[in-house]
């Protein structure tokens, strides 16, 4: 008379299904953090209402009316909050683009000096390393901005550094160069970078068919930097110096650099290479001993070992961590605030907020764009890597 | 979309939780036959549902706000929250035993005599120019006493109300000596330090401008930061209001060797801030401030404040300030002798200001305009009756 249970059917039969299962819950999850986002915005703009404060975006478009120590466009106190955000995230790009070329470049050299078989040079480093990444970035940017800054002449007392640099409290000051076709030069530039590329490629393609090596080096540098002389000549040979000119309070005209972009630039740059340095220190050790030695077998000269063996093999370990410096680095930048350089959190989410009172859209915008500028970073360090990786046959 | 009803809710959800259990023992006890169907896991449909029920109960407590009755809240806390300057000798500023001392400092006291009876019973939270907004906004603070400038869309777009002025200020600048200035337009192309998220910076930049003059902005966040700065020769002036440079001034190594120039360029109204919607609370403040400066112009001092209770005082206008006639207490909802707590914490507005930035202090600062009206000054209180 026992009927047989399994073939029994229910319509809570799904409930044991762990695949209708999971596809629920998850939905579930999804719908209550959903609706936890659309209370949270709904509730802020329902209470900021209720406060009587302002909301919405449209204050961006309203004059800003302050001034700011350094714009890398064109900016006065009587354009927009919207150009003064620009401001501010491009004096952001500049320190932190800056800041990733000088620490890249003093990481590696530390990090190779670390290596070195010569005892001053590789203690040195060691010093380097260890005193400034232990100590932390603020402080240093204080060291930078006050002790350094205290140090400097006055404008009248400024001694002129190669003839026409100039150091003060008030920044470095020095000629600034105005092209006649600057536009022409710039692409004649990237024309030549271009040509070099494709250059690099078919000797590469060459080497690998034929085995017959052709000189790289040279040919890429005459394009790179030949092209954009002769285009120079070409348009009639026009470069002007503005220089700065010495007036009642300070050195007016010139480029000047302010002292807080030196010194937070300065900052930023050596704190971050000191971690740089031990990242290319591990990814040089980190490649076997052996790979070196079969190197020195098959003849291959110091040279030809680091840049063929060694190197390619070291940064496959060094371009990971190295990302993450580089968005240290960028977040980083964010102290300026503590020096006054107008970066993005200074002039955006410090004085705009303050003047608006929109504490709420600009920490937003604020922190929209740091996500997008340490994503944009990420994606070009992973497509690097992508590239640099040993691809296994 | 606030849910005030999170039990009622919280009761049902159980009730669907347990029903869904127990058909689902019922289930695998009559599977119990069929291999491996018993190992299968119960879906944890209790823990999901209280995860939801927090989300939603979470949400809408959002949504319920702290009650606007500032003057209950701070009743039942027994304690004052007040913002004031970070340190700015006059106003708001420690002394030597840690204590606060300065005009705004004293409304604070005020304020926490009038409501708690005991002007000790003030936190005060020390904000710079760029958090005391969003301190008030968000509740931290229950009152913003901190030198903070009138402006209309700090009054009508940022959810607070202004509730008078304390003192009548102006931008002014302050530099070396040495530079033999004349005149503000004197400083055309100067690098001057200012302190950012005040009225003085976007003062500088309309002055400027206006004058068709360059100038070199260094801006930062804290006053110590603008002072370190120009004292390291970053840059050839300050701005800021006149009485801060005035107090500034005398912490720098040698005061004499600066000067302030006597251009003010700008209206800076100084007041105590309140959030907008209490009206109650709003009104408190208002007329602690009002019962300050009229008590100065009828005579009423820390002092003779309880001589006057007792003796028959004729004049009527002493006795309603002092609480003696009428019932103006019941308008703000506190006691009739508020304004009696009040002048024996803090004394009268003249005696403040006196101890404070006047003569009294070290800062010596002629009443000028804020001088009683009758005096020739903008002190004017409407009357208490």
């Amino acid at each position: 008379m026992q009927r047989d249970v399994s073939a029994k059917r229910s319509w809570l039969d799904p409930i044991y299904d762990p695949k209708i299962r999971g596809i629920v819950f998850q939905a579930l999850l999804v719908i209550a953090l959903g609706f936890l986002a659309y209370e949270i915005v709904t509730n802020t703009i329902a209470n900021l209402k209720r406060q009587n404060i302002a909301s919405g975006f449209d204050f961006l478009a309203r004059t800003a009316g302050f001034e700011v120590s350094q714009s890398v466009i064109p900016y006065t106190s009587t354009d927009s909050y919207a150009r003064a955000f620009a401001v501010g995230l491009t004096n952001t790009l500049l320190v932190a683009a800056l800041g990733i070329a000088i620490a890249t470049v003093v990481g590696f050299i530390v990090g190779l000096g670390r290596l070195s078989s010569n005892w001053l040079i590789a203690k040195l480093s060691l010093l380097y390393v260890e005193v400034v990444r232990n100590v932390p970035l603020l402080l240093q940017l204080f060291v930078w901005y006050i002790a350094v800054l205290r140090a400097l002449p006055q404008p009248h007392d400024a001694k002129p550094i190669a003839g026409v640099f100039h150091l003060d409290t008030r920044g470095l000051h020095g000629p600034l160069p105005i092209f006649g076709h600057g536009w022409l030069i710039v692409l004649a530039a990237a024309v030549g970078v271009g040509l070099a590329v494709t250059y690099y490629r078919r000797a590469v393609q060459r080497q690998q068919l034929t085995g017959v090596r052709t000189p790289l080096l040279w040919p890429s540098l005459g394009l790179i930097l030949g092209l954009p002389v002769v285009a120079f000549l070409l348009t009639g040979a026009s470069l002007q110096f503005d220089h700065p000119v010495l007036g009642r309070y300070n050195f007016d005209g010139g480029l000047t650099l302010l002292p807080e972009f030196l010194a937070l630039l300065a900052g930023l740059s050596f704190y971050t290479a000191s971690f740089i340095a031990e990242i290319v220190r591990s990814g040089i050790e980190g490649v076997p001993r052996g790979q070196k030695e079969a190197a020195d077998a098959i003849g291959l000269t110091r040279g030809q070992a680091l840049r063929l063996v060694v190197i390619p093999q070291a940064l496959r370990l060094i371009i990971p961590p190295l990302t993450n410096q580089y968005l240290n680095l960028t977040k980083n930048s964010a102290l300026a605030v503590a020096i006054g350089y107008p970066d993005l959190v200074s002039v955006f989410a410090g004085t705009v907020l303050n003047q608006t009172g929109q504490a709420v859209e600009v920490v937003l915008i604020t922190m929209a764009v740091y996500l997008a500028i340490s994503l944009v970073t990420s994606i070009l360090m992973n497509w690097f890597n992508a590239r640099m990786a040993i691809v296994e046959r | 979309m606030p849910f005030p009803r999170c039990d009622a809710i919280w009761i049902f959800v159980r009730a669907i939780v347990g029903w869904i259990k127990r058909s689902a023992t019922q289930q695998s006890t009559a599977r119990l036959g069929h291999v491996g169907s018993h190992k299968r896991a119960r879906p944890n449909l209790r823990g999901v549902a209280q995860f939801l029920f927090a989300v939603f109960c979470a949400t809408s407590a959002m949504a319920q706000q702290p009650a606007s009755r500032t003057l209950e809240a701070v009743q039942k806390r027994g304690v004052l929250n007040c913002g004031v300057n970070t340190g700015l000798a006059g106003f708001s500023a420690p002394n030597d035993k840690g204590e606060w001392t300065g005009i705004d400092a004293d409304f604070c006291r005020a304020v926490a005599a009038a409501v708690l009876n005991d002007p000790a019973k003030v936190k005060y939270l020390p904000l710079n120019a760029k958090e005391r907004f969003t301190a008030l906004q968000s509740g931290e603070i229950d009152l913003l006493s901190r030198n903070t400038t009138w402006t209309m869309s700090r009054d009508t777009s940022l959810g607070l109300a202004f509730v008078g002025v304390v003192y009548y200020d102006g931008s002014a600048f302050m530099a070396r000596k040495s530079l033999g200035l004349k005149s503000v337009k004197d400083l055309a192309n100067a690098s001057i330090c200012t302190q950012t998220g005040t009225t003085n910076e976007l003062v500088l930049a309309d002055y400027f401008a206006t004058n068709k003059l360059a100038f070199k902005p260094v801006v930062f966040e804290r006053l110590v930061e603008v002072l370190a700065a120009y004292n390291s020769g970053r840059c050839d002036a300050i701005t800021t209001d006149s009485s801060q440079l005035i107090s500034e001034r005398l912490r720098l190594q040698n005061p004499d060797e600066h000067e302030i120039l006597p251009e003010l360029i700008s209206k800076e109204p100084l007041g105590p801030v309140v959030r907008q919607g209490d009206q109650q609370w709003e009104s408190i403040a208002r007329w602690i401030l009002f019962a300050m400066i009229n008590a100065e112009e009828l005579g009423v001092t820390q002092k003779n404040v309880d001589e006057l209770l007792t003796s028959t005082a004729p004049n009527p206008e002493v006795r309603r300030l002092l609480g003696l006639e009428g019932e103006f207490g019941k308008g703000i909802g506190l006691p009739n002798d508020w304004a009696v707590r009040v002048l024996r914490a803090v004394g009268n507005y003249g005696e403040s200001f006196d101890r404070n930035l006047g003569t009294g202090s070290r800062l010596a600062i002629p009443r000028g305009r804020n001088a009683l009206w009758q005096n020739g000054g903008l002190q004017y209180a409407p009357p208490i009756r």
